[in-house]
């Protein structure tokens, strides 16, 4: 198994996604530079948080076009499981391979803290580990993690099971007051229709050590494994 | 031709606008009085060389789809100027 962590000009999450899946996957795991075409014949790849680009023009829009973004891209298109969290999520979304978009947070505040997690699914390949229901503890870092998309586009997110993580209090219970930013529908992760790309604002590999206050981001690390145990891919 | 292509981008009619929102109060608290609704967007001033006005408009279209608007969130218009010949 091999693990690609993409490294953006700004990005300042890479170490802590190369650390995490190194060490709570014990995969081989390597760096991918944004100005690269080669994702040296990795499994599976995670876009990480950070402010590429200074989050000029529109978060993540000028590193959705990063020349390695071609690769990417054509990975996702052929099954490959991309994985991008924070920064990453506002890539995949300015990429056009997640629906939707990320704007400033309704309270107009950067909001760093631990917050809670609904898992509203528990399917490979990015949350087998956990139970429907299971409520996470993972922190967040962000000035423009709310999510939007038009009505109808919620709608069939929601029809085709893409809403994998919702903010919830620490019961379980969605409320308006567990929502950090104003995202809709208290949507906090999300995946494409082909169920390979996921896309979430809070961090789960900042989630993996008792010494980092919770382990609850390690399930997804551990489900993404086990499915590249059980169908490694071609590459 | 030398053309300035001028692109104004705003947050799209119904979407959250905190940004708005924030300086609506901010108005309104300096005493304003009559302020609606408030947006904020940005205005993109781009020097362009282009064979012909409708050229020039085009690529700026082209410009906003691909990059400079995000068509989920924000609504954008165009507007092209003819440089003036700088006198040498």
């Amino acid at each position: 198994m091999k693990i690609g962590v993409v490294t953006f000009p700004g990005s300042n999450c890479d170490y802590d996604c190369y650390k995490a899946a190194r060490e709570v996957l014990e995969a081989e795991t390597v760096y991918l530079w944004h100005g690269d075409h080669d994702l040296k014949g990795v499994d599976a790849l995670f876009l990480p948080g950070g402010f590429s680009y200074g989050d000029y023009l529109r978060a993540g829009s000028i590193a959705s076009l990063s020349p390695i973004m071609n690769e990417v891209r054509a990975f996702a298109d052929a099954g490959g499981l991309v994985v991008g969290i924070c920064n990453g999520f506002q890539i995949l979304c300015e990429a056009g391979m997640l629906p939707g978009a990320l704007i400033r947070n309704r309270s107009l505040k950067f909001s760093s803290k631990v917050v809670h997690l609904r898992v509203q699914q528990s399917v490979a390949p990015f949350t087998s580990a956990y139970e429907v229901g299971q409520v996470l503890r993972v922190p967040i870092a962000h000035g423009e993690g709310c999510y939007i998309a038009p009505d109808e586009e919620l709608d069939l997110l929601e029809a085709e099971g893409g809403v994998i993580f919702r903010y919830c209090e620490a019961d379980g219970r969605i409320t308006e007051a567990a929502n950090p930013n104003g995202s809709a529908r208290n949507i906090a992760g999300i995946i494409n229709s082909g169920r390979n790309v996921l896309g979430m604002m809070p961090h789960p590999e900042r989630a993996v050590d008792e010494l980092l206050g919770s382990v609850d981001g390690i399930g997804l690390f551990r489900s993404l494994a086990e499915h590249l145990v059980a169908s490694p891919s071609s590459s | 031709m030398a053309y300035q292509v001028e692109i104004r981008v705003v947050p799209r009619q119904g979407i959250l606008d905190p940004q708005g929102k924030a300086v609506e109060g901010a108005l309104t608290n300096l005493g304003f009085a009559g302020v609606g609704e408030v947006h904020v967007g940005r205005l993109i001033r781009i020097d362009l060389d282009a064979a012909s006005i409708e050229e020039a408009q085009e690529r700026a279209h082209k410009m906003c789809r691909q990059l400079l608007a995000n068509p989920v969130t924000e609504d954008y218009d165009v507007q092209v100027i003819e440089q003036a010949e700088t006198a040498p």
